[in-house]
């Protein structure tokens, strides 16, 4: 059992192996010549993927919890949404501005809320990310209230980018990029302290590793993904509503990392493509989807915490457990 | 200062509710140190399900019992088959179930009933009672006296019977508890049992003045969990204290600063009380022992 | 100069006084050993020294330098180090990795080099995988180097702790109960590694509650009892010290402690 074991751990050492079958996908998918629909929900998928990665360096790596990422998706959305028509300021500023704001207030909120752990951390970012999402449905004439704003396009050099098979690729290779980050942080003196501080803060203290600012680091890295991801899904859906940076939001989020598999960046794809296409999927089940949110996310966290891709690289390399 | 009257008797009544809500978020605590973010949807199935049983032909006082005989039932499931399989899990993953249980009940509660307010009758009419140039209304005077007999029912049971000193021993030290014999699962779900209980009768007090709907859950668990925060996380007396302080911290917010925010009161008390006075006003500091 | 200082410590929890005015002097390169009955205060008087909560009265000084208030990350750059009674290991990483998260104060990258995983990251990597593969070599269990550290056993736990202490290139070592719950075959092996561990100039402050292994290793004794120093000297002072013998060594006790030495 230990020379099947090893033989698994060695071609599982480049740190990039999974980006492999990651952008495999991301090629093949094309060929199949879907329509214009399927071409949304792909993106859709990797838009939510990108969100779910950044949310699993902080949960998975990092040991953290945050209930309220959709928070930072909304500040990313509503800073597209905004910018352009509020203060005439371009689409792709206005998305770099985004994710600049993002870091900014995961910075200044993450200071004091990351010296809390266990379900104080957590109710204290579902307070932060509800808190957001009702700044976001009460200022009306900022964000059109809780019906929403129009988002004006994305232009890339005089080049518009519409249509649902751009966008397919702008989410595609964005979410190939920040998996790439994400993988490359895992194998590196931070993505190791990270791991420590999981297991033990403490330890880590004690070896050397300056939990609270490493924390803060990884807290503000997993807002400006999320943020990223909220400017896309705002830019695509051309239209955006407090719902997007809401509580159920913030747990889908969470759910697609648990599902998916906290602390695997394939997971996170994964967890993202369920979450998104299952009710797609099952257009008529559209009245249960908070009764299939809500029962998935039980049942994933009784059952299977470690997560699909966790499990089944656990199986499939022969382990016990 | 008929305003300010006027604040204190909403902020009152709201709070009383808060205060359930917070004392069922205590009892499971105490028992099983689960945070029951479900709490708010036994408030919601308390008065929902006495309304469409009503629809349905039912009279009153009997639908009322049987809304709250089923969100009893409702909490035991929850117990058994969500929180007892998943024993040993961390605080996170329990808090997670019961947000996904919390989910789940919302979206369920969608479609058994539907997506409109409701509302019930009030016990007493709704001829508002002057007193000293505000008004306040008899169902308000209807839930503070019925948050006050179920503390006080509840305080002779946990105090003064052999069960709730169970309950006490469960909440000092569990692997204690069964060791002389105490069957956890018993206690635990008995707490699940009456928190859901006394739920759904704040539900059922509060709707002929609040209106449900199938999401008032959601933010009346949070609003709970503040009061919870603010008054010490584990203490039953800090629970009631939280929830009527909340209840007027936010009568008086959106009275003298803004109507609009007032939903974030409780979200601005939790972020100040973990920062400020993480124990709270009477819980106890922990220390993690290396 | 001493390698390490305490003096005065005092630090009280609820009202109970845990370490009262202790104080003592660690000569470099040398083993310390703190014994004394369950509750007397050792461990405390060790999270006192490696900052994870400050003194109420008294001084840490880590070679000379006051260091009182100073959390553990600054502590750890100034060469001080710890394992802990309860293990503390990070159990999702492999035993490497685990030692590899010790050789944290020298590594060199920041996070934007670490995301972009620029070349030097790689040669950082090598370089920390060589250290670390060294210092699990030298307490024994390199052939468990790729292990998730969850699999291991518990004489190899705590091994490990020691050696990803060690990565740290530490001038101060403490030990808090290396041979806790290990056979004499395994307490041998720690004894060992401590003799190598000073003769690379290590300074070993240990806390054990194995006498015979305190005896044989140890230069200087310091007996605590009650949070009280009860008596300090050499293993044949302490082991023929009646306050000692009376409080927690026992007539059996004498009898070990003379077999380890004798």
């Amino acid at each position: 059992m230990l020379a099947r074991f090893h033989r698994f751990r060695l071609w599982q050492r480049h740190r990039l192996i999974s980006l492999v079958p990651l952008a495999a996908i991301t090629l093949f998918l094309p060929l199949l010549s879907p329509s214009a629909y399927y071409y949304r929900i792909a993106a859709l998928v990797f838009i939510f993927a990108i969100a779910s990665v950044g949310l699993n360096l902080l949960m998975g790596f990092a040991g953290q919890v945050s209930l309220g990422h959709a928070g930072f998706m909304g500040l990313g959305a509503y800073a597209v949404a905004i910018g352009p028509a509020q203060l005439g300021i371009p689409p792709l500023f206005s998305f770099a501005i985004g994710a600049m704001l993002s870091a900014l207030v995961a910075f200044v909120v993450g200071r004091p809320i990351l010296r809390l752990k266990g379900h104080y951390l957590a109710v204290a970012t579902l307070g932060f990310g509800v808190l957001l999402a009702i700044v976001f449905a009460n200022e009306a004439n900022w964000t059109g209230g809780p019906d929403g704003m129009t988002v004006a396009q994305l232009t890339l050099l005089n080049w518009p980018l519409r249509g649902a098979d751009t966008w397919y690729w702008v989410s595609a290779i964005s979410f190939l990029v920040s998996a790439t980050l994400a993988l490359n942080l895992i194998d590196s003196p931070t993505g190791r302290a990270l791991r420590a501080i999981r297991d033990s803060e403490i330890a880590a203290r004690v070896i050397g590793v300056d939990v609270a600012q490493k924390k803060l680091m990884i807290f503000v890295v997993s807002a400006v993904y999320a943020s990223v991801a909220g400017s896309y899904f705002a830019l695509l859906n051309g239209y955006i509503t407090p719902d997007a940076s809401g509580f159920l939001r913030s747990i889908e989020l969470v759910a697609m990392v648990v599902l998916g598999g906290m602390g695997s960046v394939t997971g996170s794809l994964v967890g993202s493509a369920l979450l998104v296409i299952l009710p797609q999927a099952l257009t008529f089940f559209h009245d249960y989807e908070h009764m299939a949110l809500g029962l998935i996310t039980m049942s994933v966290m009784i059952f299977m915490p470690r997560g699909i891709v966790p499990s089944l690289a656990a199986a499939l390399s022969g382990r016990a457990k | 200062m008929a305003e300010f009257l006027q604040f204190i008797f909403s902020g009152l009544t709201v709070g009383a509710i808060y205060a359930l809500v917070a004392i069922g978020f205590t009892l499971i605590y105490n028992a099983s140190d689960v945070v029951n973010f479900a709490q708010g949807e036994f408030v919601m199935l308390g008065g929902m399900t006495t309304v469409f049983l009503g629809y349905a032909g039912l009279p009153l006082p009997l639908a009322a019992l049987v809304a709250i005989l089923f969100t009893t039932a409702v909490g035991l499931f929850l117990y058994y088959f969500a929180i007892k399989t998943a024993r040993g899990a961390d605080a996170v993953t329990l808090i997670i179930i019961t947000i996904g249980a919390s989910i789940f009940l919302r979206g369920a509660a969608e479609i058994v009933f539907d997506k409109r307010f409701h509302s019930l009758p009030p016990l007493f009419g709704d001829a508002p009672i002057r007193f000293g140039g505000a008004a306040i209304l008899p169902q308000s005077l209807a839930v503070l006296a019925g948050a006050v007999v179920i503390v006080a029912l509840l305080w002779v049971f946990i105090d003064r019977t052999l069960f709730g000193k169970a309950v006490i021993a469960t909440s000092a030290n569990r692997t204690a508890a069964r060791l002389v014999g105490i069957d956890i699962r018993v206690i635990v779900g008995v707490c699940f049992a009456l928190s859901a209980a006394i739920g759904a009768v704040a539900g059922i007090l509060i709707t002929p003045i609040t209106l449900t709907s199938y999401n008032t859950g959601t933010l009346l668990a949070l609003k709970g969990f503040a009061a919870v925060m603010l008054g010490g996380i584990g203490s039953a007396l800090g629970a009631v204290v939280g929830g009527v302080l909340l209840g007027l911290f936010e009568a008086f917010a959106a009275g003298y600063i803004s109507a609009e925010y007032k939903d974030a009161v409780a979200f601005l008390v939790i972020l100040a009380v973990l920062f400020a006075m993480p124990q709270g006003l009477f819980g106890k500091a922990t220390v993690e022992r290396v | 100069m001493t390698a390490l200082s305490a003096e005065r410590l005092s630090v009280s929890f609820g009202g109970v006084r845990a370490v009262d005015a202790v104080s003592f002097d660690v000569a470099p390169g040398t083993v310390f050993a703190i014994i004394g009955p369950n509750g007397a205060g050792k461990t405390t008087l060790f999270n006192l020294m490696s900052g994870l909560y400050p003194p109420d009265d008294g001084r840490v000084l880590l070679g000379g330098t006051n260091v009182t208030d100073l959390p553990p990350e600054q502590l750890a750059r100034r060469g001080l180090s710890r394992t802990f009674q309860n293990l503390q290991i990070f159990s999702h990483l492999t035993a490497i990795e685990n030692v590899m998260v010790g050789r944290h104060r020298h590594e060199a990258t920041g996070i934007v080099a670490d995301l972009l995983h620029l070349p030097a990251v790689g040669r950082q990597n090598r370089r920390t995988r060589e250290a670390a593969t060294k210092a699990l070599a030298r307490v024994g269990i390199e052939d468990m180097a790729e292990l998730p550290a969850g699999y291991l056993a518990y004489g190899d736990l705590k091994r490990l702790e020691i050696a990803r202490a060690l990565a740290s290139e530490p001038t101060v070592l403490l030990l808090d109960e290396p041979a806790a719950g290990c056979n004499p075959v395994e307490t041998g092996e720690i004894e060992d590694i401590i003799r190598g561990i000073v003769r690379n100039d290590i300074t070993v402050v240990l806390v054990e509650h194995d006498m015979r292994l305190v005896m044989k290793v140890s230069n200087r004794i310091h007996v605590l009892a009650n949070g009280r120093t009860l008596a300090e000297g050499t293993a044949a002072e302490i082991r023929t010290n009646p306050a000692v013998i009376e409080t927690y060594l026992g007539v059996h006790g004498t009898h070990e402690a003379a077999g380890a030495v004798g």
